[in-house]
């Protein structure tokens, strides 16, 4: 029991932090959002240090096999518990500008993480179910926060409505999953999903179907991203800062756990079906993009066509694609952090702009901004020798040497269309004249984001081993099963 | 053959029905004496008389009343939604006649011994608020509907309390089954141990059955006569014999729970030698007299104070109690 | 035919009857009432089953307390039956496909579950010398106790969620405190002031 306790340590302290932070927020008789961002920014980085301190344990269950610890694990949770600390931080000016600064949001921040670190972690379907729906629940309110607002409480109404869905969907497939293997344990599930005489049991395939329909909702992968543009520009601004990183690689992450622990052996059945979605989101992500004024949608369509490129690693199936998959993620939120940082920047002196055109010449009134701005494009365009290159470059390598030459040239060509609206910003910042009035000078933790993001994917290149080579003990940890020790292998490397 | 199926199938049924008859007629007549008795104990504290006419000291009173609305023109207002309006009250009666299928009134004295007969009481009292709400809803008139809003909103709130009051006997005892819940307090009544959940059973059970001093769905002050507004006749007679079995059924709880049922006050020589059932009888008297005093000498309280009092006063009290005894028996080692 | 036979096929073609109900009733108050003798019957089943604590739980928790809101709500909604009516229709054939879709697959289960339960008997409501409620209480509380926390963390978010979206905060909000009042003495509220003739205070 104790031992139980011991490996779900991050998700106790953050979800015991909550309900700390919640008393104090309802208690103290002065406002203390300040307090309680500050304590949900501590605990985030807590539980992060000790879901990494965890990976040295190797591979362990918890709970009756409910509950897993390993490489991958630790890794994914560390990396969406900062995510959440970054996106708290960066939501502070705004929300205090915007009048929405309310110690709430906070703890329902630190909530959503404490739900993406049991789905990270969930090894059994009922454990699957309960972690999505601790995140999901937290995201419905947050991106309805600002509740005089029509936008953002449709934007609320509709991800709820939509996510409500998709979790119905995800549960009729866990439902027929149950039924045929009899078990609820991923490892059970791999046993019972095996091909007889060549064909997989055809309920158990419709099933799987589902559990990739409701999942893919959660990483909105075409065709389940309907509800991504309208709650991105919806939301607050810094809510869908928060949308685009954390609950992605969350989301990504218990994706691959699923496919790969649970379905093993169905590679054949749901290789298809991810390299439909991949293809899909690439492209979509790609043409409806170009036509965005606002910037906030452009966001939500190359967050799409993001998935889509991550998800090309993911259809190879092998250690290399995992890894791939793994570092896609991780630069991908950097980056996404790093341009939200910006647009969060993006304030005149009646309130925030959205519209791709208030961006003319920044680059002669706000240098800095504009150039943080710009690397970060770049980066997303995939253009060497910034970060977003390299994770194109390995999810790209992988699907080639598994034999997905069709889907590796589709992406090559996607990546290509979407560089047009990328570098259609940089054109704006940099050539066209300015405009009207002068943005508001950036509040400090945002230009410190900003600049410590894009410092991050310019230099990338310089130094790039260890973050691959975490995402490779990840990646091993995962497919093997067996403890690979992450962060220690990373630190004894000579 | 024939004799088989008649005693695996007929025989039963015929026993059950003889029983649950039995049990009807009697808690029928009674109700007719419970009502007499509120009213006269209303009126003492007034410094009346109360009902004096009718048979010897008024004894009669309330079978002349109960005639005098059978016997009136039933009025259904032309806007009302006919099935739902007429269903209302056959609701609120069957669903608190049924409650009582369970109760025993002595050491194997009920007409079904069932495992988890307090969760049957529970969940048979939580659904009396569709009476109300379905009666306020038909009527299609105003004061009713506020009625049946306010009864909704109240009856769901103290159902909690409720609930975990029941939770902290059950604790205690270590099963759902009613009789074993009586036996368990052969040595000590939980009246005694559990004081403060006696209390807050109580009121919890005053504010459950719409009676004063939380008698707002009907607060003739401010809503006519509430969801009963539009109610005449034999409709109206049903909705009260439904309303006063619901309070006799939440006075026997109160025994079952916590006065020790049909046991005796003490297991000594002149008291164990009266049967249970007369105990109980008297029990659930003494428990009906409390109810009929609230009711005569405490004024009602206002909505807000009313949820103030079920929110933030009793559901932290109970479930703080819930934990309390629950770490009291496993550090005692008492639990079972 | 045995009497539990009887039973099972009374509560289950009742509650698939006003289960339909619930979708084909025109006025949502009357779908509401029919949801709520949907569940009534499938408490009957859970009966048959041998779980009578979940029947009664079911009973408690969707009868008594959250049906009630639904009909709270519905009942103060002002709805236009005939403009609800009308879109019927027109979604019948896409609906009827899914339910089509559904029961396919439904049937595909029941066409493979022969299979499974030999291989894997599911565990029975009433295991040997316990009743449900205790069978339930020995491995909620213990084996189960991960989903059970995390099921309280979800209520708790929503419970979180409920008030962050509609508790609005008054600048000046009259609260009474009932401590306070009780408190007050004689002194602290009356005041005899000898007041002359003609003079006032």
């Amino acid at each position: 029991m104790f031992n139980d306790i011991g490996l779900i340590l991050p998700e106790l302290v953050l979800f015991l932090g909550a309900m700390g932070l919640l008393m104090l927020g309802a208690f103290s008789s002065k406002d203390a959002t300040r307090t309680v961002d500050f304590g949900a920014i501590i605990l985030l980085l807590v539980a992060a240090v000790l879901s990494l301190t965890q990976s040295q344990n190797g591979y362990a269950t918890a709970f009756n096999g409910a509950f897993v610890v390993d490489g991958f694990a630790a890794l994914m949770k560390a990396l969406t518990f900062v995510a959440t600390a970054i996106a708290i931080l960066m939501s502070r000016d705004f929300m205090a500008r915007e009048k929405l600064a309310r110690f709430e949001f906070s703890v329902l921040l630190v909530l959503a993480a404490t739900g993406m670190g049991m789905m990270i972690s969930a090894n059994d379907l009922i454990a699957l179910y309960m972690g999505i729906e601790l995140q999901s629940l937290a995201l419905y309110v947050v991106a309805a926060i600002n509740r005089d607002s029509l936008r953002s409480t449709e934007s609320g109404l509709k991800y709820f409505v939509l996510g409500a869905l998709s979790s119905g969907l995800l549960l009729y497939g866990a439902s027929l999953i149950y039924g045929f293997s009899g078990s609820i344990e991923f490892a059970e599930i791999a046993k019972a999903f095996q091909p007889v005489d060549g064909q997989l049991p055809i309920a158990m395939t419709i099933g799987l179907v589902f559990l990739i329909a409701g999942l893919a909702f959660k990483i909105s992968a075409v065709p389940f991203h309907m509800w991504t543009p309208d709650v991105y520009e919806g939301a607050p601004t810094a809510v869908t800062a928060f949308f685009a990183a954390a609950p992605k690689l969350a989301g990504m992450a218990i994706f691959l756990r699923v496919m790969l622990t649970a379905f093993p052996d169905a590679i054949i059945a749901w290789q298809q079906i991810i390299i439909f979605v991949s293809f899909a989101s690439m492209l979509l992500g790609a043409f409806a993009a170009i036509g965005q004024q606002n910037i906030k949608r452009l966001m939500a369509y190359s967050s799409i066509g993001h998935m889509g490129f991550a998800l090309v690693g993911f259809a190879a199936g092998t250690q290399d694609g995992v890894s791939g998959v793994i570092l896609y993620m991780t630069l991908y939120a950097i980056m996404t952090l790093g341009t939200f940082a910006c647009i969060l920047s993006m304030r005149r002196e009646g309130g925030m702009v959205e519209r791709i055109d208030n961006l003319a010449g920044l680059s002669q009134t706000r240098p800095f901004m504009a150039a943080c701005l710009a690397i970060m494009m770049f980066s997303l365009a995939g253009i060497p020798p910034m970060a977003g290159f390299f994770g194109k470059l390995f999810v790209f390598r992988a699907a080639i040497d598994a034999g997905l030459y069709g889907l590796s040239i589709l992406g090559v060509l996607s990546s290509v269309v979407g560089a047009y609206y990328y570098l259609r910003i940089v054109k704006i910042m940099y050539i066209d004249a300015p405009s009207e009035d002068d943005y508001q000078p950036m509040p400090r933790e945002l230009s410190i984001m900003a600049g410590v993001m894009a410092g991050f994917a310019l230099l990338f290149f310089v130094y790039p081993a260890p973050l691959i080579e975490l995402s490779n003990g990840a990646a091993a940890a995962l497919l093997n099963g067996a403890g690979t020790d992450v962060v220690t292998g990373l630190l004894s490397r000579p | 053959m024939d004799n088989l199926f008649f005693d695996t199938y007929i025989w039963p049924l015929l026993l059950v029905t003889a029983h649950s008859l039995a049990i009807i007629l009697v808690l029928l007549v009674s109700l007719a004496f419970f009502m007499y008795a509120d009213r006269k104990i209303w009126a003492a504290v007034q410094l009346r008389r109360g009902p004096n006419v009718v048979g010897p000291f008024g004894l009669l009173q309330s079978f002349a009343d109960i005639l005098k609305y059978l016997f009136k023109e039933v009025i259904i207002p032309t806007t009302a939604n006919k099935p739902i309006f007429l269903l209302a009250p056959f609701v609120t009666m069957f669903l608190a006649l049924s409650a009582w299928a369970v109760i025993p009134v002595n050491e194997g004295w009920a007409v079904a011994e069932i495992n988890v007969g307090i969760l049957y009481i529970f969940a048979i009292s939580s659904l009396g608020v569709y009476g109300v709400i379905m009666g306020g809803w038909a009527s299609n008139s105003k004061y009713p509907f506020l009625g049946a809003l306010r009864s909704a909103a109240q009856m769901v709130s103290y159902e909690v309390s409720i609930g975990l009051v029941i939770i902290t006997v059950l604790l205690c005892v270590g099963s759902l089954n009613l009789t074993d819940i009586v036996l368990a307090q052969k040595t000590v009544w939980f009246a005694v141990p559990l004081f403060p959940m006696f209390v807050v059973f109580f009121i919890s059970a005053l504010a459950e059955t719409n009676r004063p001093p939380f008698d707002l769905p009907e607060a003739e002050s401010e809503l006519v006569a509430g969801f009963m507004t539009e109610y005449s006749s034999t409709p109206y007679v049903i909705f009260m014999i439904g309303e006063l079995a619901n309070i006799i059924l939440m006075c026997a709880m109160t025994t079952i729970l916590f006065l020790g049922g049909w046991l005796p006050p003490v297991d000594i020589m002149p008291f164990n030698l009266v049967p249970g059932v007369v105990w109980f009888v008297l029990k659930i008297c003494f428990v009906f007299f409390m109810f009929a005093m609230v009711k005569a000498m405490v004024p009602r309280y206002r909505y807000d104070q009313l949820m103030r009092l079920g929110w933030k006063v009793f559901l932290p009290l109970s479930l703080i109690w819930v934990v309390l005894t629950a770490a009291f028996l496993q550090f005692t080692g008492m639990a079972s | 035919m045995t009497l539990t036979s009887l039973a099972f096929y009374l509560f289950a073609s009742v509650s698939v009857a006003s289960a339909f109900m619930v979708i084909a009733a025109r006025n949502p108050v009357y779908s509401v009432l029919f949801l709520i003798l949907t569940f009534f019957n499938s408490a009957g089943l859970f009966i048959l089953m041998g779980a009578e604590f979940l029947a009664l739980i079911l009973v408690v928790v969707y009868v008594g307390a959250v049906a009630v809101l639904f009909l709270f709500v519905v009942m103060m909604l002002d709805i236009d039956f005939a403009e609800l009516s009308e879109g019927f229709l027109q979604y019948l054939p896409i609906g009827a496909t899914v339910g089509l879709i559904l029961l396919l697959e439904l049937l595909l289960v029941f066409g493979a579950s022969s299979r499974l339960a030999d291989s894997n008997p599911l565990p029975r409501a009433t295991p040997e010398g316990m009743t449900n409620a205790e069978a339930l209480g020995r491995v909620l509380y213990t084996d189960h106790i991960y989903y059970f926390q995390a099921a309280g963390a979800i209520l708790l978010v929503a419970m979180i969620g409920a008030i962050v979206l509609t508790l609005v905060k008054s600048n000046n909000p009259r609260r009474q405190n009932i401590a306070e009042q009780n408190a007050r003495t004689k002194e602290d509220g009356v005041a005899l002031v000898d007041v002359k003739p003609g003079q006032g205070l």
